[in-house]
This record gives C-alpha cells, structure tokens and sequence, in this order.
C-alpha cells in the first residue's frame, strides 16, 4: 500500500484534525498527526488487516531550532517525534511525524508530552527513553521513563539545539 | 508436636529465601563489553533482568550535527567496531540517497566485495566469542586466524585494521590495490612463500578457497557439538511475534523464522549493489539445503540464531567469490567525487541497510548547510539487546552468557 492510501484510510478514520497533512514531494513522504491522537493512530496502523505495519524501525526525534543568527530560520522552532515503520506481512513503508512545541506552555524547561506508543510495539519502550534522554521529550503512559544512556543525574537533554554542554560533573572539567 | 533442631523445619525459617539482586558486568567478560546486567534472582532462577547501558555514550548523533558527513564516516566507524565497513557502508549510502547520488557499477562492486567480506570478519568474531561464553576456548582461536587474514587484505586496501573509513560517500576513498605481499597468515596457512608477490584479488581468491572447507571445522567443533547443542538448542526461545514487536533484525530475526534480508527486500538504492547475485538467505527452520539440524532444536532458539549467522558465512564466501569475477570488467570509476564542505539538501532520509548483526538504520536532515541538521544513527543491537528482559525470565543464571552471546551486541553501537 502506497502512503497516499494509507493517508486516505486514515483521514476517513479519524478525522482531519487528527491527521493533519500529508507531506509528499520530498524523497520519504510523511503523514503529520496530531500529538494527541498518535497513540489511537498507532494502534490502528498496526491492527488493520490492510496495513499491518508491525514493526517500528525507528523512532527519533529532533529539535528545530536554528541557533545560527546569521542564518535563515528554516521553520517556527519546534520538536519533532519521527516515527519510521515497515510491514512485515505487506511489505510497505510508512513514516509518521508529529510537531510539538519546544517547552510545555512555553515555559523553558518543561518538557513537551506525547502519548507514548510502547503498548503498541515493545520496541518504543527503548526508543522513547533514549528520545527523552538526548532530545527531551515526555512521553505520557511509558511504562519506565527514564534516562537510558546518560547517567540517571545528568542535567538537560543533549540533542536539544540550545543545549549548553556542563562545566563540571562530579568532579569531572569539561571543556 | 514440639520442633526440634534435627528437625528440617526449622532450617525453612534460617533460610533467607527473598530475591537477591545481582550484578552482572560491567566488566563480566561475557557481556560482550561493557554491559552491566541487573539480576533479580531467587536462588539460581532469574525473575527479572535490567540491562544498564550507556557506558560508552560519546553522542556521536550530536558529533553529527557539528561535522559534514565526509568528516562524521570516521564516528560511524567506531560504532560498530567488528563491522566498520558495513558502518561506512550505511551512513554513505543515507547520504547518496539525501543528495540523489548514484554511484558507478565498479563502485559497487567494490563495496559488495568490501562489505560482504566485513560480513564474514564479524560474524566470524561472533562465533568465536559465543565459543568463549560458553566455555570453549579453541573455536576463538580459529576464527581469529581467519579474521587476521581479512584484517590484511583491508589493511593493504585502506591502511586500517579496524576502523577504516574506507567506504565513502560516492564510493570509496581508493580502488582496490594491485600487486602486494601475500599476507603472513595466508602464506604460512597455504604453504606460499612469505615474500609471494600477487594481485590482491588473487590474494583474496586464495583465501576464500582456503577459508571455504574451513567452515565444515566450525560444525564440527561447535554446531554440531553435543555440549554445545545442549547448551543452546530448546533455550532462549524468540517467538518470531516477539521477534518483530522488539525490533529485532538481521540473524535475530531470520532465527525466529522471518524471512526478511534488506539486501533483498530493501530500498532499491541498496538492492540494486546486489542485483545478479545468487545467493541463499538462511531463515529458521532450515531447509535440507543447510544440513540436518539437530532433533532438540526448537525454532528461535539460540542455535537457530547461531546457525543463521554461520550459514550467512558460506552465503558471503559466494558472494564474494561472484564478485570477483564481475570486477574486472565492471565499468566507471570506484568513485564519484564529494566536496568535504559540499552542501546537503534541505530534505530528510531514513534508509537501514543490513549490517551483520542486523538492520542498521540512519536518518539524516539536510538544511541547506553542508553539516546536517540532524544525524541519527539507529542501532540494530540496541534493539537486540532490549529483549533480553522477556527471554531470560525462568532460566538459571549460568544460561544468560548464553542468550545474550546469542544475540552478538557491540556496546559500542548500542551506546552510540
């Protein structure tokens, strides 16, 4: 199945406020979801006989903000969750995105939340912590959200454009 | 009924009998690295197991972002470490994809001979440390002598032994050598005279009529081994469900019964190095073709994710051996020039190709600049590893070298 049918299954679905836009044009076209629905979205990409995209290759994410004044803002700054999946069974790809804010109600340091989509595949578990440890973002209903590459006590989130990297840890000089 | 001290009720009530936490590694020599597993145990029985990693985190991904993708090869080296090439490999080939490069036939044919033989120096090190976990010494030392070879050939190629940075983008940094010395371990091996003067390809061809008989020596001292069955077959069970709900990929994967290889089934940039090409990808349960599998292996086990990987071993011999022959007369050049401070699309890709412990995955963002906006390297043992939890619940500790050697992790990929 192309990913214009499956943005048409989806669409009919749930609705075009859940499935905000389909991003063709571009060497892998993405469909853009709404933060809220993604876990429903998720699970119904993963139950329908038609689409069955059992397993999650990949699940990122990444900050957009363009630090460089000199440079053209690319976007409105935000933080992006990537989703890459692929069908065993039909042997199709698929590429989910949802757009979040860069802070929680644009307070700096509160952490954007979306709905985590472990319970769909086991795989997310790992996925999302890693993406909440680099690039900061809290995933809502993870069962075990915590840092898994950088020591539990690490402050920030490295991966976040505006990260500032720590002078001292525990006795360790940086820089 | 009084209780007495002979009595053996009361030993009941001096006996500790609440779980116990252990800890397994970070330096245990059977954890592959630098892994450090959290045992909850009750006696010899594992209730649970927490794998801590992180201990080799550099944040190559934000390296990533500082440095264009000519200067990031070197880090994808050390990812992977026993597979460099295959590293290189992945990340160059995202990067052709983002910039709609294609690269010539002798190009490619280089790096399926490249490639394919990394394959076999790594999985050649995974049978030999899986040797090791489970107590025998010499099958290491064989595979050693093997990869010795192969570490020649590409030190001869590149000038590097382990991390290469020899595939790059648009091909590779120099074509294959001419005349060279025959390497030390291949001249004591075959009887040559050590000061032989050869074409490398000769040089490689005698080598893989060598190393080819050699594989029936592996069965012998370890697959078709009555310890070494009976330490793997029936044990560590991955049901092919499981397999695909954790992300597991490559001979995990194909061990659980799940006939999926991206140089088959993957995106057409990298099918296409592979077009031509016969060759058979063994999937569990084997077929008569493989040999007789013994009768107390059940599908997905650790023998069958062992098996798989050996057998990807004797598919790569052909593969090589076919591409040899293509590469005199392929046509083009071995590479297509790319400017270190070339400028990268404003666009973003995600291509896996398939490394030898699985599906290695990059994601690269292009803005414009030639440094990407976003790199992102997804491990294929990263995934591996996080189902070790659910298969070693109910086994006995000494079983966990065994499934976690079944699965070959490199913490260096895992903890990028």
């Amino acid at each position: 199945m192309r990913i214009e049918d499956i943005h048409q299954r989806l669409v009919e679905k749930f609705g075009i406020d859940a499935i905000r836009e389909l991003k063709t044009g571009v060497k892998d076209p993405w469909i853009e979801i709404a933060a809220h629905r993604i876990s429903d979205v998720a699970k119904f990409l993963h139950d329908d006989k038609d689409i069955v995209l059992d397993s999650l290759n990949d699940l990122t994410g990444s900050d957009w903000l363009e630090t460089d004044p000199k440079k053209k803002t690319p976007c409105e700054p935000h933080v992006e969750v990537v989703y890459h999946l692929y069908s065993y069974t039909h042997r199709h790809w698929c590429k989910l995105k949802v757009k979040l804010p860069r802070w929680r109600d644009g307070v700096a340091g509160e952490l954007p939340e979306v709905p985590s989509v472990s319970h769909v595949w086991s795989i997310a578990d790992w996925h999302e912590r890693e993406a909440y440890d680099l690039v900061g973002i809290h995933f809502t209903n993870h069962p075990n959200l915590r840092r898994i590459l950088c020591p539990e006590d690490w402050e920030g989130h490295p991966l976040r454009k505006d990260y500032e990297f720590p002078l001292e840890y525990h006795g360790v000089r940086g820089k | 009924m009084s209780l007495t001290l002979e009595d053996p009720r009361i030993v009941e009530f001096d006996v500790r009998t609440d779980e116990m936490l252990v800890n397994m590694g970070p330096q245990h020599p059977s954890t592959h690295g630098v892994l450090r597993l959290l045992l909850k145990t009750d006696g010899e029985i594992i209730h649970e197991v927490t794998p801590h990693i992180g201990y080799l985190h550099r944040c190559a991904e934000k390296i990533g972002e500082n440095l264009s993708p000519p200067q990031w090869i070197p880090y994808t080296d050390r990812m992977d470490y026993l597979a460099a090439m295959n590293m290189n490999l992945g990340f160059a080939l995202t990067v052709e994809k983002l910039i709609g490069m294609e690269v010539p036939e002798k190009a490619m044919n280089l790096r399926v001979i490249i490639s394919e033989l990394g394959r076999i120096a790594s999985h050649l090190v995974g049978m030999g440390a899986y040797g090791l976990d489970l107590g025998s010494f010499s099958p290491f030392l064989y595979a050693f002598r093997e990869r010795e070879i192969i570490l020649d050939l590409f030190e001869e190629a590149c000038g590097a032994r382990l991390t290469y940075s020899y595939l790059t983008i648009g091909g590779a940094t120099h074509d294959l050598p001419g005349e060279i010395t025959i390497p030390p371990g291949l001249a004591q091996l075959t009887g040559r005279d050590p000061n032989l003067r050869l074409q490398w390809v000769d040089a490689l061809r005698m080598f893989l009529d060598w190393m080819g008989p050699r594989i029936q020596e592996y069965h012998t001292l370890l697959t078709r081994n009555a310890i070494f069955i009976k330490r793997t077959a029936n044990l560590g069970i991955l049901t092919r469900e499981m397999a695909i709900a954790y992300g597991c990929t490559g001979p995990v994967l194909r061990g659980s019964g799940v006939d999926h290889d991206l140089r088959r089934d993957g995106e057409p940039i990298y099918t296409r190095m592979y077009e031509g090409y016969n060759y058979k990808i063994p999937v569990a349960p084997f077929d008569a073709a493989f040999g007789k599998t013994p009768k107390e292996v059940v599908l997905g086990d650790n023998w069958c994710r062992f098996f798989v990987r050996m057998m990807e071993v004797a598919q790569s011999i052909e593969i090589v051996r076919q591409s040899l022959d293509r590469y005199p007369t392929a046509k083009g050049e071995f590479r297509v020039p790319f400017k270190m401070n070339q400028k990268l699309p404003a666009d973003e890709v995600y291509l896996e190709t398939e490394a030898p412990r699985g599906a290695m995955g990059f994601y690269v963002v292009g803005d414009g600049d030639a440094e990407p906006f976003r790199a992102r390297a997804k491990s294929s043992c990263f995934c591996n590893l996080s189902v070790t939890g659910p298969l070693c619940q109910g086994i006995l500790i000494a079983d966990i070298p065994a499934i976690v050697g079944s699965l070959d992790i490199v913490m260096g990929e895992i903890d990028r």
